[in-house]
C-alpha cells in the first residue's frame, strides 16, 4: 500500500513541471462502448501532448451532466471544460459559466470548418460559446426484413406523415390481445421535447425565437404536431401507449418490437453492430416539409480555468475535432461528423460506400434547424416533456397539455426578457 | 460520577462545588453531540428559512423577497402534484409494510426448520443498494420483456407499460417500497419479540386464551414501542425516496410519480433554483415537525412502555 503510494508520489513529481490537468464532464446518451472511445481518444490526444493530462469524467446523461456541471462550480470545483448539451448555452451564460472561443482562438477562420446548422446554436450575441462534438440530427431507422415480411418495399422509407401511418399499420403484427410488434415508435422519455419539435418543424412550425426569450407550444401547429404523435397510438394503433423510453427503445427496435423508431444518429453504430436483420435508415417524414432539430452536446470551456487552462483545452479540443478524429467519432457511434473535411478523408469515404446509412444525418442537415434553446432551459424542458407525456398516456388532450405548459413556460420566461 | 458521600458530612461549601463541577461535566459530555446537532441539524433549518425569503441574482447577491417564493409555490401545480402524491405514497407503504413487518417476524419467531434462511431471505432487500434494487425492479416492470408481462403473457394477456402509465406507476413503486421496506421493520419487532417474557404467554394458555387472543391482547400492545418507532421510520423513509425514481421513472409520466424530496433536488440540482428549492424544503420541514409533535404529544402517552 504505502509502495503504490510512494509510486504515485514519483509519478506525480515526474511528470514535465509545465503540465497542465484538465477535467472534463462528458454525458452518454446512446448505446455502444461510449466511454471506451473516449479514454481511447484522450489517451491518444495525452501520448501527442505530454504537457497536457486530461481527466474524462463519464457524468450520465445530457441533464445528469449538465447538474453534476453547474453543481461542482457552485461547490467552487468547476471542471475546465465538458461536453454538454449544445442548448444549454443560454443558461451556461446565464450563470457567468463559460468563456466564447472567441477571446481563446486567434484564428476565427477555424469556426468556419464546422457544419453552419451546428454553430448556429452556439453562436449568440455574435460569439461562439461552444464547438460541436457529438452533434445529431434525429433519423427513422426501419427493419428491412419486416417491411419485406409485411410486403412493403424493403428499399422505401415512408416520405411522408400520411405514408408513415399507412405503412406501419402494416406492419403491426398481433398475437391474440398482445401486439408483438409494432409500427413505429417515437420515445417520449428524457427528449420527448426534442420530438415534439421535429414534428413541429415538419409542420412547418418554430418553436421558440432566436433570442431564447419565447416558445410556442400553442401555436396551432405545434398542437398539430403533437395531434399527429397521439393519433398513432390512440387512433391509429400503430405504437404502443403510455410513455415510450428513450433507453431501451433501441432494444425495442432491436428485438424487433417495432418495425420502425425515431432515434438520434448516435446511436447508429450500436444498432449497426447489433442488429440481427438488414435495416435502413431515413431522414424523418415530412409533412409540410422534411425536417429535424439538430441535437446533441459541445464542448464548452468554464470561465474558471486559468488562461494555461484554457489554453489546454482549445488545444484538446481543436484535436478532438479535427477531420480524422471526427470522422472516427462519428464511425464509432454514428454522430454526423462535425466538419465536411470529415467526410473526405479517406477513412470516412470508404466506411460510407460499405455502409450509406452513415450519411443520411448528415444530409438531412441541409432540412435541419437549432434544436429548442432558450433561457431557463431546464424548466422549458420539463413543461415540454411534462406535456407530451401527459397526451401520450391520455391524461390530457394536446391542446390542453401544451396550453398549461405554455403558461407556465411564459411565466419563467418572464424574468429572462 | 455519583457522589457516595452523605451530603450531611461534608461541608455546605464543598457540596455546592461539587454540583459546579457535576454541571461543567455534563455539559462537556453533551458537547459533542450539541455542535453536531447545532451544525447539521438547527443551523442549516434556519438557514434554510432565511434562504427561503431572498433570491440570489446572477451577480450573486441577495434580495430580499419575502414570501414571493411562498406565493409562487402555491400557484406551481408541481408542487401541489408532488404533495398529493406523497401523501398517496404514504398511505400506500406505511401501513402495509408494518402489518407485514409484524407478520414476518411472528412467523420467523417460532421454532421451526430453516428460520435463519427465511429471516435472511426476508432482511436481503434492505442491505442490497438502493440503486441495484431500482435495477431489479425495472426487470419486473419493463413492457413485453419484463417478469411481469411474462406472467401476463402466460393468461394471454398483452404487454402493459407499467411505469409508463399514469396510472399504475405510483402503486408499482409502492409495492417495490414495500417489498424493500417490510424486510427492514420485521428485525426490529424481531428483537422486540424475543424481549418478550415468555411467562405471559403461559399464563395466557393456563387461562386457556385462544393464540389469536393471546396475540391481540398482550402480545400487540407490549409490542406498541415498536411499532411507533417503526412507523416514524416508515413516515421519515416515505418522504425521503429519491435514488429509485432517477433511476426508474424520474418522476414521470407527467409528474405521475413526483415526490416532494425529487422535486426539491430538481429545483435545486437540475434547475439551479436553490431559493425556491429552500421554499419547498420549508414546507418538508414543517410537514415533518407536524408528525414529530404528533408522536410526542399525542401517541407517545397513550403507549405502554415495559
Amino acid at each position: 500500500m504505502l509502495m503504490v503510494a510512494a509510486l504515485a508520489v514519483l509519478s506525480m513529481g515526474a511528470r514535465p513541471a509545465a503540465a497542465v490537468d484538465l477535467t472534463m464532464y462528458y454525458p452518454v446518451a446512446v448505446g455502444g462502448p461510449v466511454t471506451k472511445i473516449i479514454d481511447d481518444m484522450v489517451s491518444r490526444f495525452e501520448k501527442d501532448n505530454p504537457d497536457v493530462k486530461v481527466t474524462a469524467v463519464y457524468a450520465g446523461n445530457y441533464t445528469d451532466t449538465m447538474t453534476k456541471a453547474m453543481t461542482a462550480m457552485k461547490g467552487g470545483q468547476p471542471p475546465q471544460l465538458s461536453v454538454l448539451l449544445s442548448t444549454d448555452v443560454f443558461t451556461l451564460m446565464d450563470e457567468n459559466a463559460i468563456v466564447p472561443f472567441d477571446d481563446l482562438v486567434s484564428d476565427k477562420a477555424w469556426f468556419k470548418e464546422f457544419y453552419a446548422a451546428f454553430m448556429a446554436n452556439g453562436q449568440v450575441d455574435g460569439k461562439t460559446w461552444s464547438i460541436p462534438f457529438q452533434r445529431s440530427t434525429i433519423v427513422l431507422y426501419w427493419n428491412k426484413d419486416a417491411f419485406k415480411e409485411a410486403g412493403l418495399d424493403p428499399e422505401k422509407a415512408p416520405a411522408s406523415w400520411d405514408e408513415m401511418v399507412e405503412m406501419s399499420k402494416k406492419l403491426v403484427k398481433k398475437d391474440g390481445a398482445n401486439t408483438t410488434r409494432w409500427g413505429v415508435e417515437i420515445p417520449t422519455t428524457g427528449y420527448g421535447y426534442w420530438m415534439l419539435q421535429a414534428l413541429a418543424i415538419e409542420n412547418g412550425q418554430k418553436m421558440m425565437n432566436e433570442a431564447g426569450t419565447e416558445v410556442y407550444l400553442t401555436a396551432p401547429k405545434t398542437v398539430g404536431a403533437l395531434d399527429y404523435w397521439v393519433d398513432l397510438s390512440r387512433k391509429h394503433n400503430v405504437m404502443p401507449t403510455g410513455s415510450i423510453d428513450w433507453a431501451t427503445l433501441r432494444t425495442d427496435f432491436l428485438e424487433g418490437k417495432t418495425a420502425m423508431m425515431w432515434h438520434t444518429t448516435g446511436n447508429l453504430t450500436a444498432v449497426k453492430d447489433a442488429a440481427k436483420f438488414q435495416f435502413g435508415v431515413a431522414m424523418l417524414p415530412a409533412k409540410e416539409r422534411r425536417g429535424s432539430p439538430t441535437g446533441g452536446g459541445s464542448f464548452y470551456i468554464f470561465k474558471s480555468a486559468s488562461p494555461e487552462q484554457q489554453k489546454a483545452a482549445v488545444k484538446f479540443i481543436q484535436w478532438m475535432a479535427a477531420p480524422e478524429r471526427a470522422a472516427e467519432w462519428s464511425m464509432k457511434t454514428g454522430y454526423v461528423a462535425v466538419s465536411p473535411a470529415a467526410y473526405k478523408t479517406k477513412a470516412m469515404e470508404d466506411y460510407a460506400k460499405g455502409f450509406p446509412q452513415a450519411t443520411v444525418a448528415r444530409d438531412q442537415l441541409e432540412h435541419a434547424v437549432p434544436e429548442l434553446s432558450v433561457h431557463e432551459n431546464g424548466r422549458i424542458y420539463k413543461f415540454v416533456n411534462d406535456a407530451v407525456q401527459a397526451a401520450v398516456t391520455g391524461s390530457q388532450k394536446p391542446q390542453e397539455a401544451l396550453a398549461a405548459a405554455q403558461a407556465q413556460s411564459d411565466r419563467v420566461l418572464r424574468a429572462a426578457k | 460520577m455519583t457522589n457516595l458521600a452523605t451530603p450531611s458530612l461534608i461541608p455546605e461549601r464543598r457540596a455546592r462545588s461539587q454540583a459546579w463541577w457535576n454541571a461543567v461535566n455534563a455539559w462537556l459530555l453533551l458537547l459533542p453531540a450539541a455542535v453536531l446537532l447545532v451544525a447539521f441539524t438547527h443551523w442549516p433549518i434556519l438557514a434554510t428559512i432565511r434562504h427561503s425569503l431572498f433570491i440570489t441574482k446572477r451577480n450573486g447577491n441577495e434580495v430580499f423577497v419575502g414570501a414571493d417564493s411562498y406565493q409562487a409555490m402555491g400557484g406551481d401545480p408541481i408542487f401541489w402534484k408532488a404533495l398529493v402524491n406523497n401523501f398517496w405514497f404514504a398511505l400506500g407503504t406505511i401501513p402495509t409494510s408494518i402489518a407485514l413487518a409484524l407478520i414476518m417476524a411472528v412467523w420467523v419467531n417460532r421454532n421451526m426448520r430453516g428460520r435463519g434462511f427465511l429471516r435472511l431471505a426476508y432482511f436481503t432487500p434492505t442491505v442490497l443498494p438502493m440503486i441495484a434494487v431500482a435495477n431489479i425492479w425495472l426487470f419486473f416492470y419493463t413492457p413485453d420483456y419484463g417478469a411481469l408481462d411474462q406472467l401476463r403473457g402466460l393468461f394471454g394477456l398483452g404487454g402493459w407499460n407499467w411505469l409508463g402509465d399514469p396510472s399504475t406507476v405510483m402503486g408499482c413503486l409502492i409495492v417495490m417500497v414495500i417489498w424493500k421496506e417490510a424486510g427492514f421493520f420485521m428485525i426490529f419487532y424481531l428483537a422486540a419479540l424475543q424481549q418478550l417474557s415468555p411467562d405471559l404467554d403461559e399464563a395466557a394458555s393456563i387461562e386457556g386464551a385462544s393464540r389469536w387472543y393471546t396475540f391481540r391482547r398482550i402480545t400487540f400492545p407490549l409490542l406498541m414501542p415498536t411499532t411507533l418507532f417503526v412507523a416514524i421510520n416508515a413516515v421519515i423513509n416515505s418522504f425521503k425516496l429519491v435514488d429509485h425514481l432517477v433511476i426508474m421513472t424520474k418522476g414521470g409520466p407527467n409528474n405521475a410519480s413526483t415526490l416532494l424530496l425529487y422535486y426539491i433536488y430538481e429545483v435545486a440540482f437540475t434547475f439551479q433554483d436553490s431559493s425556491y428549492a429552500a421554499t419547498l424544503t420549508v414546507v418538508l420541514l414543517m410537514l415533518l415537525s407536524a408528525i414529530a409533535l404528533i408522536k410526542f404529544g399525542y401517541l407517545d402517552r397513550r403507549i405502554h412502555y415495559q
